[in-house]
């Protein structure tokens, strides 16, 4: 039983509060099973933590299954960690080795501020959503869904983008800390369907407008979102939100909303 | 109604807005970028003409200067282009600075090129090449014995007997392709022209066009170097 246990070593950013100075802490885990998930290891570490009467580590998580975007921390200086198209809460250990050091860090950027040690307010991306990520649909009973017709190619494609779970690994990973990828996903994935077309170029403008009074950084098209993406969405989208935003500036005859100052 | 609802409102206030989002910039830089890579295009293939001899790059340049319209008209242009791109660049980059105040303590770039990763420092010194540029073959400033109308002699005199000069060309068109590589297809890109790709990262105008610029723009210096394209008059018709 023993030796299918690993021991790391964790060297965790820890952070009072919002604005507070942090600093990095280490601890070990040891008795660590390859088969926990990184956050259940985490779990154990807190439970230690509790008993000793210090200050468990702050994460976020929901779901735990890979749908929800609560749960992402660099990991080894990577988003969300080793393991490709892959969120926090399904990396398992077994991606590590005993002995390993493992340095945790909160996403960093301006729009992301810590609340506490690994955990960091993302509403800039909610408010970028409020701006013009929907389709507004006057309520009444539901139309039979298949109404519109949607050809396979829109709707795969629309789909890809709409696997964005706003967890902020793309802003987090980029040099730049910009939030293009995300953007571009909510635009993209209502853009591409027949139901997105009449607010396309408001929602374009909107977003766009809102994304940069969130204090993101531009993009530079490195490409590191992309493979930081727990959802593998490809830049494709940025091209296409440019796209949506130049042909809007010229041609748009709708004004703009914004979800709120940041 | 917020200040940025009421800016849009109006095409003309979506352009203010435009001009100062990030998005606009990148396209700004997009644009500004493809012109000046046309023009290096139309460049290099004029310089290729050193190799069919003195009086067809002569003749080239003689073209150019007895039409002052089109001439200026090519220069104004890319001087705003050059302008417009530049300052964009400013812009984003600080915009960029500002956007992660707290830096990671261990980040490790997973797939960022070369070219992409360099392209702001390496930028500054392509800016300096250009203004040296200007001062060795269109000014004649740093060529001594520079020959007003004569390209074919200045580069000739420049490339066998400045040598600093053909090793700086030589290193600076590496800078250039390197650039071109990223940023061609990033323009494409931030243009939203390109169809969507199973790998993104694959650029295929982009490779061409920065390897032919690269080659192109290289194969003088290196022609004089080698004694391909020699001095006046062209004695080297035992070829």
């Amino acid at each position: 039983m023993s030796e299918s246990t690993m021991r790391v070593t964790l060297k965790v950013w820890r952070q009072a509060g919002p604005g507070q100075a942090g600093r990095f802490a280490t601890y070990t885990a040891s008795d660590v099973s390859p088969d926990m998930s990184f956050l259940e290891m985490l779990d154990v570490v807190n439970e230690g933590l509790t008993e000793r009467g210090e200050s468990p580590i702050a994460f976020d998580h929901d779901c735990r299954e890979g749908i929800c975007g609560a749960c992402g921390m660099m990991i080894n200086g990577v988003a969300h960690g080793p393991m490709q198209a892959t969120t926090t809460c399904q990396l398992h250990m077994r991606s590590f080795r005993d002995g390993d050091t493992i340095t945790l860090e909160p996403w960093r950027a301006q729009a992301f501020p810590v609340i506490r040690d690994l955990c960091v307010d993302r509403g800039a991306l909610d408010r970028i959503v409020q701006a013009g990520g929907f389709v507004s649909v006057n309520t009444g009973s539901a139309r039979d869904g298949n109404a519109i017709p949607i050809a396979k190619t829109a709707a795969d494609a629309a789909m890809d983008a709409a696997a964005c779970i706003g967890c902020g690994a793309c802003v987090a990973a980029c040099p730049n800390g910009s939030a293009s990828l995300f953007t571009g996903a909510k635009i993209a994935h209502l853009g591409e369907l027949p139901q997105g077309q009449p607010e396309r170029g408001r929602r374009a403008l909107s977003m766009v407008t809102q994304m940069d009074l969130e204090h993101f950084g531009g993009c530079t098209l490195f490409g590191e979102c992309q493979v930081a993406c727990p959802k593998a969405i490809s830049i494709d989208v940025i091209a296409r939100m440019n796209r949506d935003y130049w042909m809007a500036t010229l041609f748009e005859r709708e004004g703009v909303a914004t979800g709120g100052d940041a | 109604m917020t200040a940025a609802a009421k800016a849009g409102a109006s095409r003309r206030g979506r352009l203010a807005t435009f001009a100062s989002s990030t998005v606009g910039r990148k396209i700004a830089m997009a644009v500004s970028g493809l012109m000046m890579a046309g023009f290096l295009v139309i460049h290099m293939t004029a310089n290729l003409l050193a190799y069919a001899g003195p009086e067809h790059i002569n003749a080239y340049s003689r073209f150019l200067h007895n039409v002052p319209e089109l001439l200026w008209g090519a220069r104004i242009a890319l001087l705003a282009a050059l302008v417009v791109h530049v300052t964009s660049a400013i812009l984003l980059t600080r915009v960029s600075a500002t956007a992660r105040p707290v830096g990671y303590d261990q980040r490790e770039a997973q797939v960022a090129t070369i070219a992409a990763r360099t392209i702001r420092w390496l930028s500054v010194l392509l800016a300096l090449f250009i203004v040296l540029h200007l001062l060795h073959f269109t000014t004649g400033t740093l060529l001594p014995g520079f020959a007003e109308g004569d390209p074919y002699a200045n580069l000739v005199n420049a490339f066998s007997t400045q040598r600093w000069a053909a090793a700086f060309y030589l290193v600076m068109m590496v800078v250039v392709g390197l650039h071109l590589y990223h940023g061609t297809w990033s323009a494409i890109r931030t243009l939203g022209l390109s169809r969507p790709r199973r790998n993104p990262f694959s650029r295929p105008v982009a490779t061409v066009l920065a390897v032919a610029l690269w080659l192109g723009f290289t194969a003088v210096p290196v022609g004089v170097l080698l004694g391909l394209v020699g001095p006046r008059p062209s004695a080297t018709a035992s070829r």
